[in-house]
């Protein structure tokens, strides 16, 4: 027989066992984000700090890093930038671009590969996943001798277009598959009923099937946006001209001049940079469980 | 549903037998359907067929093309004598960088896979069952996914911070214990494990999510019968979650091997300039160098070409191990 007093310290034992257990936990998910919060919250603080750093303290408020807004960025006498807006405008350009190609290509396709059987359909998922495959820089090589070729290296705007629709090119065929997911959710009862009552098929596409998987658009056109507004990689090659840089060109050149100089300025920069990506990314995070291969890289 | 079954009810719109009978067409008019629906295809499928091939067939075909030449500047294709020059150079090692970017690619794959295939189990294992409250589990991936939404030379100024030798966190804490004067970003064995963890970071969240979302499809009956039982959380996690765990584990590992032969921009955005020194240049990024700041557009095409053909070669064992349908649904689990 076990007295109150052992049952006592049977419970202690168990909060105890479970408290530990706790701790274990939470320190396995906590500790490895220390470097990732200190670096977001060193982003926010340095941004309003005169000068540079090395905590979460700002020091000497300020908003004199946020002086580009309203004039050129110089460098050692010599303006870098005339001003900070034609950046985020090539970079809206890029990201909206991008998205509405993107939207264009894989809702059509989505449909027709979620819905219809036709020769070569098989196939035709399956190289989706093996193209997916490849290795990214052999495409970026063998497209930068196709522009080249046509006359559209280094050509300002043309190459910024250019790079539109290879960014919603390469892309498309992951969110087609992310797509058609979500066109397979809906019964094909509805679109049946809308043709049965005279509907062309395309009008049972637009306006029956689409309002209906638009979270699946939502999504695709959310992260769509997201890479096109931190595309480095394409802009980086081929984009030359100065005047259709994007924010992460100019961020990626200044970080080179001002690192050890200018936090401040770069972290003000940044931070103006982060901004919409984050609130876009606080939008998405209900479809987080919709990533399947489409965000696989990395 | 069974397959024959949903089958035909996806097929429902190519059956004109089915829309005669319902709308009453003629033998005619059920022709100009069949033809308008060819024509319907056709159509919704083009922009996306022309997508695939322009941006993924014709390019592959040309890098083999060019992987004969030794296209430089000038973008001609010279082809080389012997035709397959620059393969030799690569197998027979004259190049010496050549050995070194394939261990350090190695390296990167192989410790990079233990964070983004294995952490991530841990992470997702820990934010889908023993942490409880489910606000807080998901307020804890939204952190974790944080590097991957953040745009990527934003990510490269962070480390640069992180790591700057005099305001930089990691060298003021490093000097506490003994490690004064290392230049994180540039000394040997400590930029390879930056250059690990930098991309740690970013591919944890996507494996977490896998597991995750496969967790949450493990039927609450089994665990609540191991608990009725007298099993402890160590018990389920062991005995119930990592064995049903088993394809979601493979899936992750399978494409993140994929995913890091092929990724180098964080390398590229943070070591710019210095990377092959500082002993972090991979196979892609050399590839990249080799293109567009050597300007060997041949070369860089061959090594291109070989990178592919591994990643092509674990695509074809995949597709043998998963069966096409395991391959993309990893997060079903089947109890």
């Amino acid at each position: 027989m076990r007295t109150a007093e052992g049952y006592r310290k049977l419970i202690w034992k168990a909060k105890i066992r479970w408290l530990i257990g706790n701790i274990i936990v939470y320190s396995i998910v906590c500790i490895p984000l220390v470097p990732i919060i200190l670096m977001y919250g060193w982003l926010i603080a340095q941004a309003f700090s005169g000068v540079c750093i090395s905590s979460l303290i700002p020091q000497k408020l300020t908003l004199d890093n946020f002086y580009f807004l309203t004039g050129p960025i110089y460098w050692g006498g010599t303006p870098l930038y005339k001003s900070y807006w034609p950046l985020v405008r090539n970079t809206l350009l890029l990201a909206l671009g991008t998205t509405g190609l993107v939207v264009a290509i894989t809702s059509l396709a989505g449909y027709a590969i979620s819905r219809f059987e036709f020769k070569g359909r098989d196939p035709l998922l399956k190289s989706v996943v093996v193209v997916h495959s490849i290795p990214g820089v052999l495409f970026l090589i063998a497209l930068m001798y196709v522009l080249n070729t046509i006359g559209l290296y280094g050509k300002g705007f043309l190459t910024l277009l250019s790079v539109i629709i290879i960014k919603a090119g390469l892309e498309s065929p992951m969110y087609t598959w992310m797509l058609k997911g979500f066109f397979d959710s809906v019964p094909w009862e509805l679109e049946w009923a809308a043709l049965v009552d005279g509907c062309s098929r395309f009008a049972a596409w637009r306006k029956v099937v689409m309002p209906l998987i638009f979270p699946g658009i939502a999504a695709v056109s959310i992260f769509a946006f997201l890479s096109g507004w931190g595309e480095y990689l394409l802009v980086l090659t081929y984009i030359t001209d100065r005047k259709w840089y994007t924010l992460s060109l100019a961020l990626s050149e200044l970080t080179y001049q001002f690192k050890h100089v200018d936090y401040g300025m770069l972290a003000a920069f940044s931070l103006l940079y982060l901004l919409p990506a984050m609130v876009f990314f606080l939008l998405t995070q209900k479809y987080l469980m919709t990533m399947r291969i489409v965000a696989y890289k990395g | 549903m069974s397959k024959k079954f949903s089958n035909l009810l996806r097929g429902y719109v190519i059956r004109p037998k089915a829309s005669i009978s319902i709308s009453g067409l003629g033998g005619f008019k059920s022709f100009l359907k069949e033809k308008s629906r060819t024509f319907f295809v056709i159509a919704f499928l083009t922009p996306f067929l022309a997508a695939l091939t322009i941006m993924y067939g014709l390019p592959c075909a040309l890098s083999v093309l060019m992987s004969f030449t030794d296209m430089g500047l000038s973008f001609e294709l010279h082809f080389l004598n012997p035709l397959l020059k620059n393969y030799y150079t690569i197998f027979h090692v004259a190049d010496p960088r050549v050995p070194v970017v394939a261990q350090t690619t190695i390296l990167y794959v192989g410790c990079t896979l233990l964070i983004n295939a294995g952490f991530s189990l841990v992470l997702g294992v820990l934010t889908a069952y023993c942490i409880r409250n489910e606000n807080v589990a998901s307020v804890l991936r939204l952190l974790w996914f944080l590097p991957r939404m953040t745009p990527v030379i934003i990510y490269a100024l962070l480390w640069l911070w992180f790591t700057d030798p005099t305001y930089g966190p990691l060298s003021i804490v490093s000097s506490w214990i003994g490690l004064k004067g290392v230049r994180w970003l540039l000394d040997k064995p400590y930029s390879q494990l930056l250059m690990i963890l930098v991309n740690g970071y970013i591919g944890a969240s996507w494996g977490m999510v896998i597991y995750v979302s496969s967790i949450k499809t493990i039927p609450l009956e089994i665990i609540y019968a191991a608990k009725a039982d007298g099993a402890t959380d160590w018990d389920v996690i062991r005995r119930i979650i990592l064995p049903l765990l088993k394809w979601p584990i493979l899936f992750v590992t399978s494409w993140q091997t994929l995913s890091l032969l092929g990724s180098y921009v964080e390398i590229l955005a943070i070591w710019d300039g210095y990377s092959y020194t500082s002993g972090v240049e991979v196979w892609s990024l050399f590839t990249y160098h080799t293109a567009f700041e050597g300007y060997r557009f041949g070369y860089s095409a061959a090594l291109a070409i070989i990178m592919a053909t591994i990643a092509l070669i674990l695509v074809a064992i995949y597709f043998k191990v998963f069966g096409f349908k395991r391959m993309l649904e990893p997060s079903r689990i089947e109890v």
